[in-house]
């Protein structure tokens, strides 16, 4: 007699039986139904792999939107806040998309993969929002989610990686650009995109090749570090590239119920995403009417002092008398990296100006002894970590 | 090189008339575009059989507002005033009512009809109030907004008490309970209920339709009249005073979209390519229309854009003409019956039984009929000694499971006139011609979406500061220089020149509340 295991109700991705190969931990988390490791082995080896050699994510529960029909492009132009015309076929744009009053719902990155044939991903789910705006549109919205499987392949060996699993012409791809290789007879798409601020590349395929693709790919990798990451690894990498995270460091415009928990493209230092040149993309009026009047909050990147990360800290303006907090920190860690301590964070405006000196109230805990500390941060424009192999057309070999 | 406009108005229905006339009176250049031959919307005369004109669509006048004709100087003369309603009953024993007085009934009705029609027309002046202002913006910290709110709160509390209780409670109620209860004569209650749903899709058991009763009343409280040349002499009378007022309107011009750049109404293109400017677009066309079509989803926002695709506006109102070669005999009517206006409802029930089968798509087999010989009265309609007869005929679903095809539409027709003949036997051999004209005729007609009397259903979530939808009451649209002045708008439709003069005022004003 055997044991049934009883179903958790948790979807599993097409590359579970691979993952549940490597894991040694069994810490898992939802992310929006699906399974999702928080780290295999050891989240700082697994973070280690990405900067150092090549990291593999499982992104399948990500959602993903396929749009297409006659209105697509008209669709996503008056979706997202970014000028679509310009995303050629081959390209991949990075996006947010506000509410009527320009709040943002979420960020994600929007694939042309062929003429007028788009996908759209994110961390969140949208049908909903997806669905209303396509009122009045020649287009369909249709979910893909589970029908197309998606890793993440990040870090210095990546292209070496890929290009030793027989994808030719990859050297030419450029970031933000993607590709259509022909993989176990059937199509694989690769994307010169991520999240960890890394050279990297995600990869994409029908979820019945997907064992096919991971056993590949690791076999082309053996000799080049290739390993499996968690969330917590990546969350590390992508704080340091400076991304945000919904729910971290935004809320999506549709989860708030209070006034003023929702964030604006600029106050989200999205500025460059919003086109007030192109006809129209919902949010525009008020986003316009923000521009002209100001924005309450400022997203802040923060170097701070120490080696204690902020979780959850504080902002204020000075070290003393500091009655009033301007703000407070959304992500923070300590980089190994970049050796800083960083962070995102939000600041009531007209604080945190690139350059501005804010101060930080760190509580740590020792033996169960809390202690607290103000730390001197400095406010940074860069991302922490950019390495030029991030965007070096071709790659170099590893 | 495109004409350059002050504003231009796209629709001339008797609103869109309105409206470009007191812009042209403030000293606007103003161009008025309607797609049709003939102005006037839904409120035209026009041929429908040799020799024969009827009103094509609204055949009642009783919401003009003197407002309207005072500024206009409108001089329309009526062919009958102060019409009666007679609801027949098939052994000629009918109910005949006017104002607050009713016959055909007993004592008891007779007195509680007097006290129904005191309170109702108490509440319909307060809607009239509201009806001749644009609505208070909610959520407004506009002082003028909340004025008007705090004025028309007022209003309500002038009523006293115990009367604003009532009121209050009468608001959201169904005109069916309230009629049983005070009222025993059937035919009574069934003209009352078809007056209280006419030009909608809700039943005398519908939640609002004591709204729509008082709405009818709101007007003039409820006097009808019959222009002389049917109701496109209204419309005649008010391209007159916009001519006079300087607006230029041409015809046979359907716009094709409304232009939008960077935000903003900067003209329209018709059909056919031409182009005009302007800052300040006004469309008499339905909300769902204007937004959807005209201007495009594209351009507005998207819970706007889902907010106005859910108006609620399948029109349920079927128009038959019938070109008659004599008057038909209806048993217990005298000659002069015939030029007042007639009601086929045996009793409340059947007007809530013809309404079944449309919430589920289907025609009523057994309609209910507001029925006008307009010929009687006016013989500029038929040869001499024809005459013509208008009616409203309830209910006819715009989306009519399986659409309205020929045999659809013959089966309607048919069931229409063997309503009648239940009354007017000899209605049949009369026929010399007859017109049906279904929801799906009046949207291609009037290009009214779903060919609804209100362009939108008249229901509490969609009236007063949220019609046609809430974040777009006053007229004004979310796109900068984009006005509503049509039956879409507050207060709805009907032909009352309402909308037309509210969305002027609001235009003149420079968008700020008046
Ligand atoms: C069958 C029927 C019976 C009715 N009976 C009565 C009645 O007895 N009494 C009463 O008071 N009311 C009645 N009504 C209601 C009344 O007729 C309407 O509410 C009223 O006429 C609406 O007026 P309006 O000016 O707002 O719009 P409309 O009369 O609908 O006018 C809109 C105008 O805009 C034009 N238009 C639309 N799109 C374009 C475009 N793209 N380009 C150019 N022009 C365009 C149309 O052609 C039309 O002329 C009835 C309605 C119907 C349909």
């Amino acid at each position: 007699m055997s044991i049934q295991e009883v179903p958790q109700g948790r979807l599993r991705s097409p590359f579970y039986s691979r993952l549940q190969a490597l894991d040694t931990l069994n810490t898992w988390h939802e992310w929006k139904g699906y399974s999702s490791a928080d780290a295999l082995y050891c989240a700082e080896t697994e973070y280690f792999a990405i900067r150092n050699a090549t990291g593999v994510f499982d992104l399948t529960p990500m959602t993903k939107y396929r749009i297409s029909g006659p209105d697509a492009l008209d669709y996503l132009d008056r979706l997202v806040t970014r000028d679509m015309q310009k995303i050629k076929p081959g390209r991949v744009a990075y996006a947010v998309w506000c509410d009527d009053q320009g709040q943002v719902i979420d960020d994600g990155t929007i694939f042309h993969l062929r003429e007028g044939e788009y996908r759209l991903c994110s961390q969140e789910r949208h049908f909903a929002w997806l669905t209303a705006a396509a009122i009045g549109f020649d287009v369909s919205v249709v979910v893909e989610t589970a029908e197309v499987a998606a890793l993440a392949v990040q870090g210095p060996t990546s292209f070496t990686v890929l290009s030793s699993m027989g994808l030719e012409g990859l050297a030419t791809l450029k970031p933000f650009g993607l590709r259509h290789f022909e993989f176990a007879g059937t199509e694989l798409m690769v994307s010169r995109t991520g999240y960890t601020g890394d050279l990297g590349y995600e990869v994409w395929i029908a979820a019945e090749k997907a064992e096919l693709l991971w056993d590949a790919l690791f076999a082309a990798g053996q000799l080049h570090g290739i390993r499996a990451i968690g969330t917590h690894a990546l969350d590390l990498a992508r704080i340091e590239a400076g991304y945000l995270a919904a729910f971290e460091d935004f809320l999506p415009a549709d989860t708030t119920v209070r006034t003023g928990r929702s964030r604006s493209p600029f106050e989200l230092g999205l500025d460059w995403l919003v086109d007030f040149k192109k006809p129209n993309f919902n949010g525009r009026k008020a986003l316009a009417e923000e521009k002209r009047n100001g924005s309450t909050w400022r997203l802040v990147k923060l170097d701070i002092e120490g080696n204690k990360p902020a979780h959850h800290a504080y902002i204020y303006a000075k070290e003393k008398r500091n009655k009033k907090e301007i703000g407070f920190i959304t992500s923070a860690a300590w980089s190994p990296v970049c050796k800083q301590n960083v962070a995102l964070g939000t600041v009531r405006m007209p604080h945190g100006k690139t350059g501005d000196t804010v101060w930080v109230e760190i509580f740590y805990q020792r033996e169960m002894h809390w202690t607290r500390v103000m730390a001197k941060a400095v406010v940074v424009d860069k991302p922490f970590w950019f390495p030029p192999r991030r965007s070096l057309t071709p790659p170099d070999p590893y | 090189m495109t004409d350059r406009y002050d504003a231009i108005v796209v629709g001339a229905g008797h609103n869109g008339l309105v409206c470009a006339s007191l812009l042209a009176k403030a000293g606007k250049s103003v161009l008025l575009l309607e797609a049709n031959k003939q102005v006037g919307g839904a409120a035209i005369t026009r041929p429908f059989a040799d020799g024969y004109s009827v009103s094509a669509g609204a055949h009642l006048l009783y919401q003009l507002q003197p407002e309207v004709q005072k500024e206009l100087k409108l001089n329309i003369k009526m062919a009958a005033d102060n019409l009666s309603t007679i609801v027949l009953s098939a052994n000629g024993r009918h109910v005949r009512y006017c104002g607050d007085e009713v016959s055909g009934v007993r004592q008891k009705d007779v007195d509680s009809f007097a006290e129904f029609h005191q309170r109702m027309t108490r509440y319909a002046d307060l809607l009239r109030t509201a009806f001749n202002k644009p609505p208070p913006r909610l959520g407004t910290t506009n002082k003028k907004d909340l004025l008007s709110l705090a004025r028309f709160g007022f209003d309500v509390r002038r009523l006293g008490k115990i009367e604003m209780r009532e009121f209050l409670r009468l608001i959201g109620m169904n005109i069916h309970d309230e009629l049983s209860e005070r009222f025993d004569n059937p035919l009574l209650k069934g003209g009352l209920s078809l007056d209280a749903v006419l030009g909608t899709h809700l039943g005398p058991r519908s939640p609002n339709t004591i709204m729509t009763y008082l709405y009818r009343l709101a007007g003039n409280r409820g006097r009808l009249a019959l222009p002389v040349g049917g109701m496109g002499s209204v419309s005649d009378a008010l391209a007159h005073a916009a001519r006079g007022a300087g607006v230029t309107i041409r015809t046979n011009m359907p716009v094709k979209r409304i232009i939008v750049e960077n935000g903003r109404a900067t003209g329209v293109e018709t059909e056919e390519g031409e182009r005009f400017s302007s800052l300040t677009i006004v469309s008499n066309a339905d909300p769902r229309r204007t937004i959807m079509k005209l201007v495009g989803a594209r351009h507005v926002e998207t819970r706007f854009t889902h907010r106005i695709n859910n108006i609620r506006m399948r029109g349920n109102a079927a128009k038959l003409h019938l070109a008659l070669d004599g008057l038909p005999t209806i048993d217990g009517l005298t000659r002069k019956d015939f030029g007042e206006r007639l009601l086929l409802a045996v009793d409340e029930n059947h007007v809530e039984r013809a309404f079944n089968p449309a919430k589920y798509g289907e025609s009523s087999p057994s309609p209910v009929v507001e029925m006008t010989f307009p010929s009687f009265r006016d013989e500029s309609l038929a040869p001499t000694g024809k005459h013509v007869m208008s009616a409203i005929v309830q209910y006819a679903p715009y989306d009519l499971k399986g659409g309205w095809t020929d045999t659809a539409r013959e089966e309607f027709r048919q069931a229409a006139i063997k309503a009648i003949a239940q009354y007017a036997p000899d209605i049949e051999q009369r026929i010399i011609a007859s017109e049906l004209l279904t929801p799906v005729d009046i949207e291609r007609e009037f290009h009214i979406s779903g060919g609804h009397w209100h362009h939108g259903e008249l229901t509490l979530d969609q009236f007063l500061f949220v019609r046609p939808v809430a974040g777009a009451a006053q007229y004004q649209m979310p796109l900068d220089g984009l006005y509503l002045c049509g039956a879409g708008t507050h207060p709805g439709g009907g032909v009352s020149g309402a909308a037309g003069r509210n969305a002027a005022r609001v235009i003149l004003s420079g968008g700020k509340p008046v």
